[in-house]
């Protein structure tokens, strides 16, 4: 324990909510920058919510869009979560060889969301969906998707990187109570990247 | 180190059922005979739900110290006024895009 932390022990110090130990700074960290994130992302939502709820020739995404891809993609993205959250269970135990699978069975559902993805994209460019215009209606439908989905998706390839740096890590390093704290930092952010997926699958495709 | 143990609450499997079911609800939803409205609100309340079982439990914000669900709300209560101040804008001045004027022009 640092002489920060003791010092928040001593009977003469207040008592406090636990305090932030210097171990989960990077946690800390973590949870600041995807606030930030959130508010990018909450950014995009409102304004496209705006441009809907204005436009008179909106339109309607379930039928141009389709969603069975996206419904097979969320719960992919959900899966991936679960996987995660069985990695953190096992480096805790710890068994490092099921946490190492569970990790790159994470990774692996990452990359083939965004294999559908690329495949939806072309599949919906093919059909006439441009960024500054499409067959059915308001030019900035286009933009407003390609954009969303675009950043989410670079989120989720960002991801997919991390989960890749997080297995080198913890297949080197023999402190398992570090590995548990580097994972926890990284699963923090793939579960953001399924919560804003949540969003971005009932605002783009379903309402 | 966060303790998840299951008597802390539900189990990660259980909160993935949830959530699968969850998801299947929204899209039945989509295809009721009801108000766009009313159809909005029920998938928003349905998404923030699933985004709240997301962050208190796969995130472990529930058992953790306040200091992180302060930083979590943050971006909640921005979201809210940003929908706010845009709220006048999108619901009182219909606009159509050029494209759609251009559908709309007599043909000559």
């Amino acid at each position: 324990m640092s002489d920060a932390a003791t010092a928040l022990h001593h009977p003469a110090v207040e008592p406090v909510e636990s305090p932030l130990t210097p171990e989960s700074w990077g946690k800390l960290g973590m949870w600041v920058f995807l606030a930030g994130d959130a508010v990018g992302f909450g950014v995009l939502l409102a304004s496209y919510g705006a441009l809907r709820a204005g436009s008179v020739d909106w339109p309607n995404p379930a039928r141009v869009l389709g969603i069975q891809l996206t419904a097979l993609m969320t719960f992919l993205l959900i899966c991936s979560s679960v996987t995660m959250v069985k990695a953190l269970e096992n480096l805790k135990k710890p068994d490092l060889a099921r946490a190492k699978m569970f990790v790159l069975l994470t990774a692996l559902g990452g990359a083939i969301f965004v294999g559908l993805q690329a495949y939806e994209w072309t599949h919906l460019i093919e059909r006439g969906l441009k960024v500054f215009g499409n067959p059915w209606g308001a030019t900035l439908f286009g933009a407003s998707f390609f954009i969303i989905t675009g950043f989410h998706g670079l989120h989720v390839t960002g991801g997919v990187i991390y989960l890749l740096s997080i297995f080198k890590v913890i297949s080197r390093v023999p402190d398992m109570r570090y590995n548990y704290m580097v994972a926890e930092i990284a699963g923090l952010y793939w579960h953001f990247v399924d919560l804003v997926w949540i969003m971005v699958f009932t605002f783009i495709y379903l309402l | 180190m966060t303790d998840t143990h299951a008597k802390h609450g539900p189990s990660y499997m259980a909160i993935f059922w949830y959530l699968a079911v969850l998801t299947v609800v929204e899209i039945a939803v989509i295809f009721l005979p009801i108000a766009k409205v009313a159809i909005g609100v029920l998938l928003v309340s349905l998404a923030s739900t699933k985004a709240a079982m997301v962050a208190l439990y796969f995130m472990h914000l529930r058992l953790e110290v306040k200091t992180l669900g302060y930083i979590a709300l943050t971006p909640v209560v921005i979201g809210i006024f940003l929908v706010l101040v845009l709220l006048p804008d999108s619901l009182h001045a219909p606009h159509q895009t050029a494209d759609s004027k251009k559908l709309e022009a007599p043909q000559h």
